[in-house]
């Protein structure tokens, strides 16, 4: 295999024959028509067009999956394509980006887009008092240059090989010039839909645009409305109803419900979400690399995917890179539950049995008790007494995460390594969880950031899986797979996104009625 | 009718006590609830300086006496202050200004609306379905309609709501597609379409709220048969119907009118649990979605809605009652 895209991994890899299994009829003739109806939690009565405050299904699908349009768009087989940007090009270093906008694109309220767009909608993410989640990524740009109506180009501080890739995150929407407060108020955005109505926290209605530059491509229905049913019973028994064509999250449950009725099919796919736990690296006995080997070795791994996941998902390796990163190291050793290595390593830190308190709540990941239970169980067998205290989940992400030296956490995954790993293993950084500082590991994660070649890029980003894999702070035992539901009128093409739950949110773009 | 407007006038009095009593206790019980909204709504990013920016742009920092007495002062004039949900957190923060926030008022009205409306469906259903089934198990007390009557209902009001909502769901919606167990309203629909869409949430509540009403009709009822004057009427050769209806209701109607009222308060009051499992957009939605991200003043409007909804009701079956009543209507 000379050439893995993240969709031949995830076809060949863990989640083998998850696609086929779907029974979808397969690449049949997209065609226009009907009203999509899907039901989605994850709203609030808080839930609004500005997509800086965006971090739930429900506005994801709305604003990112519908109405608004990104730079860039990660494609359900997993590459970088141009969305509003029509192609880019770099500097050796990284460090300059250009960017050629599509032409004759206008927003909802009939606005040209071009350049200047660009440059106001990035800098909402780093105005004076701005809380966005995308800050980080907008922040390193040190000037934004209009070189004309529909060219861009991006300095940045420190060389970012992913630049691209991280324009496609569902924060960073681009809004009309001069009008951001405006479209942010009335939801005027580039996209295949345009906003009807959003009531937040009840439901959004769309209309298809009459043309689109996608025509041909994608946005196949003429209607969209998005239910928010934050009740997964309700979410249920409305696709089984035939209410809703579409639901995301199905209760794993009530899944033989929904395969045995012969007008609804499961999706699933296994993307970057993970769940962690972080050993804090500096504190006792955790600083000790025999005590964390111990650990990680004394945790059966596919009990956890059986039981807590209910077999959706697929065994974790302790680094955060998953089936849907580009340079996803499949081929690392996997950890195993080896209780008479876990007991040598105990031998090596000096200890006969090791008392640990881990700290859990379910407000970490649904499941975080049940897989604190299972690891108790079975680090016994070690000489390994792990105390489970349950922490109330309210304040648990303040007073317990980032504070105790054992505890439970999550990550939706990020679309480049280099993200991930930024976001919780650099040194210093806020979210870095298990404290971890690694010379070579930093070493690499700056040689990385700046590499063109994909070549070198993946034996530096294997390198790091391997070092974090080997020596690493925070044990990752599952990567927990996105599993969705929906009627069996609706069609598909040949690939599923597996960046996010509902092909990658964009279902209301790629899919159609067949 | 002087010691009518008395009477009212104090039960009115007396009712805003109630309240204001009521105020305290929800200022105090939503203050005791752990955690806060600048931790709820960072989640995963709620780090100490980002929580204490929110804290003290909000007010939260105040200490809670000086925070009920504005509330109080505000809710007084109408004003049951700004939702926090609505805030835009991305411009919010560091900015110190809270005037762009959606009011609590203007995002509760369309929400009280729809739950006053799944509550008058009920109403429309179930008052005169328990009233007749009352009179009916009165008439034939005892015998197997009664006794049958009085199980179903009685079952019904021993179960819990979700239960009997997905007990409905299952059987008019799933194994029959009758129904929609989606009653996702919204503004603007058609009121045929809206009816359809309330008809198994209301349903579930009809279940929930006839048999005590239905009881009642039948206790009053039957506890009057005994009376001379009822004795009389049937010595008169009047059909056993005409007997109940014309001679006993009325002389029955004030316990059955506060029975009424009361479950139309709980209507209003209890419908939470309902509106979740159907996703129906009322005010108890809106009150548990709240809790959820801690929109402190949304909470303390939505409780004092209940409150007032469950005093206002009382007070209306008091006042009925005692315009039903000629001996309360002129006391001695």
């Amino acid at each position: 295999m000379t050439r893995i895209s993240r969709r031949g991994l995830l076809r060949s890899g863990a989640a083998a024959g998850v696609l086929a299994a779907t029974g979808f009829p397969l690449m049949a003739q997209a065609k226009r028509g009907g009203k999509l109806r899907m039901a989605i939690n994850g709203a609030n009565t808080s839930d609004s067009w500005d997509g800086r405050t965006h971090s739930d299904a429900f506005m994801i699908n709305c604003a990112q999956g519908a109405v608004f349009d990104c730079l860039t768009e990660v494609s359900a087989t997993g590459e970088l394509v141009g969305e509003l940007a029509e192609s880019w090009e770099a500097t050796p270093d990284a460090k300059t980006w250009t960017f050629n906008l599509r032409q004759g694109v206008t927003f909802h309220n009939g606005k040209a887009f071009g350049a200047d767009d660009v440059i106001e909608s990035l800098n909402m993410h780093v105005a004076e008092g701005a809380k966005s989640a995308a800050q980080p990524i907008v922040a390193n740009i040190a000037e934004m240059k209009k070189l004309g109506d529909h060219q861009v180009q991006m300095v940045l501080k420190d060389g970012n090989a992913d630049f691209p890739f991280l324009l496609s995150d569902y924060h960073i929407l681009m809004y009309p010039a001069g009008q951001i407060e405006e479209a942010i108020a009335k939801g005027i955005g580039t996209g295949l839909y345009m906003n009807v109505n959003l009531d937040p926290g009840v439901r959004f209605v769309g209309k298809r645009v009459d043309s689109h530059y996608k025509d041909g491509r994608a946005g196949w229905f003429d209607e969209l409305e998005i239910i928010a049913v934050n009740d997964t019973s309700a979410r249920m028994s409305a696709l089984l109803t035939g209410q809703v064509d579409v639901v995301n999250r199905i209760d794993f449950k009530t899944e033989p419900l929904l395969k045995a009725n012969p007008k609804t099919m499961i999706f699933e796919v296994t993307g970057n979400q993970h769940y962690t736990l972080p050993m804090l690296s500096d504190v006792a006995p955790f600083d000790n690399l025999d005590v964390r080997l111990a650990l990680k070795h004394a945790v059966d791994r596919q009990e956890l995917v059986n039981k807590v996941l209910q077999g959706h998902g697929a065994v974790g390796n302790d680094h955060p890179i998953g089936p849907a990163n580009q340079y996803y190291a499949k081929d690392l050793p996997q950890i195993e539950l080896d209780l008479d290595k876990a007991k040598y390593h105990l031998k090596q830190a000096g200890m006969d049995s090791l008392n640990v308190d881990l700290h859990v709540s379910d407000a970490a990941f649904n499941g975080a008790v049940d897989t604190a239970q299972l690891f108790q169980a079975t680090a016994k067998g070690a000489g390994i007494n792990i105390n489970v205290v349950q922490e109330p989940a309210d304040g648990y992400w303040s007073n317990v995460w980032l504070k105790q030296p054992w505890c439970a956490s999550y990550y939706s995954g990020r679309a480049t390594e280099d993200w991930m790993f930024s976001t919780a293993y650099e040194a210093g950084v806020p979210w870095n969880e298990s404290h971890w500082d690694d010379p070579r590991f930093q070493e690499l994660l700056y040689a990385g950031r700046k590499e063109l070649d994909s070549d070198k890029r993946r034996a530096i980003y294997h390198e790091m899986q391997e070092i974090l894999s080997t020596r690493g702070s925070t044990v990752i035992p599952m990567y927990a797979n996105y599993v969705d539901a929906a009627s069996t009128a609706l069609a598909h093409g040949e690939n599923i996104g597996n960046n996010f739950q509902l092909d990658g949110s964009r279902l209301a773009e790629r899919w159609w009625f067949s | 009718m002087g010691s009518v407007t008395r009477i009212v006038l104090q039960r009115l009095a007396l009712g805003l006590l109630t309240l204001f009593v009521v105020s305290i206790v929800i200022f105090t019980a939503v203050n005791l609830l752990p955690g806060d909204f600048a931790q709820a709504i960072l989640g995963q990013g709620a780090t100490e300086e980002a929580v204490n920016a929110i804290r003290r742009d909000l007010g939260l920092d105040q200490p809670p006496v000086q925070r009920y007495l504005e509330w109080l002062g505000d809710a007084l004039q109408g004003d049951l202050g700004t939702s926090f949900a609505q805030a835009n957190f991305a411009n919010f923060v560091g900015s110190g200004t809270v005037s762009e926030l959606a009011s609590v008022t203007s995002q509760i009205a369309p929400r009280f609306a729809n739950t006053m409306f799944l509550a008058g469906v009920t109403a429309a259903i179930a008052v005169p379905l328990s009233l007749t089934l009352g009179i009916l198990a009165a008439l034939y007390r005892n015998s197997v309609f009664d006794k049958l009557a009085n199980i179903t209902t009685l079952t019904s009001i021993s179960s819990p709501e979700f239960f009997l909502a997905y007990i409905l769901i299952l059987f008019l919606a799933v194994l029959n597609p009758w129904l929609p167990s989606l009653s996702n309203i919204y503004a603007g629909m058609g009121f045929g379409e809206r009816l359809e869409k309330t008809l198994l949430p209301a349903l579930t509540l009809t279940l929930v709220v006839t048999a005590h009403m239905m009881r009642m009709t039948r206790a009053a009822i039957i506890n009057l048969l005994a009376s001379p004057y009822i004795e009389m009427a049937r010595l008169k050769g009047l059909s056993p119907m005409r007997v109940i209806v014309r001679h006993a209701l009325p002389n029955a109607l004030a316990p059955i009118i506060n029975v009424i009222a009361l479950n139309l308060a709980y209507l209003i009051t209890g419908v939470v649990v309902v509106e979740v499992v159907f996703v129906y957009p009322g005010i108890g939605q809106l009150f548990v979605d709240s809790v959820k991200i801690r929109d402190i003043p949304m909470v303390q409007a939505c409780c004092l809605i209940f409150a007032a909804a469950y005093i206002l009701l009382n007070l209306l079956a008091d006042i009925l009652s005692i315009v039903s009543n000629p001996r309360l209507r002129h006391p001695k």
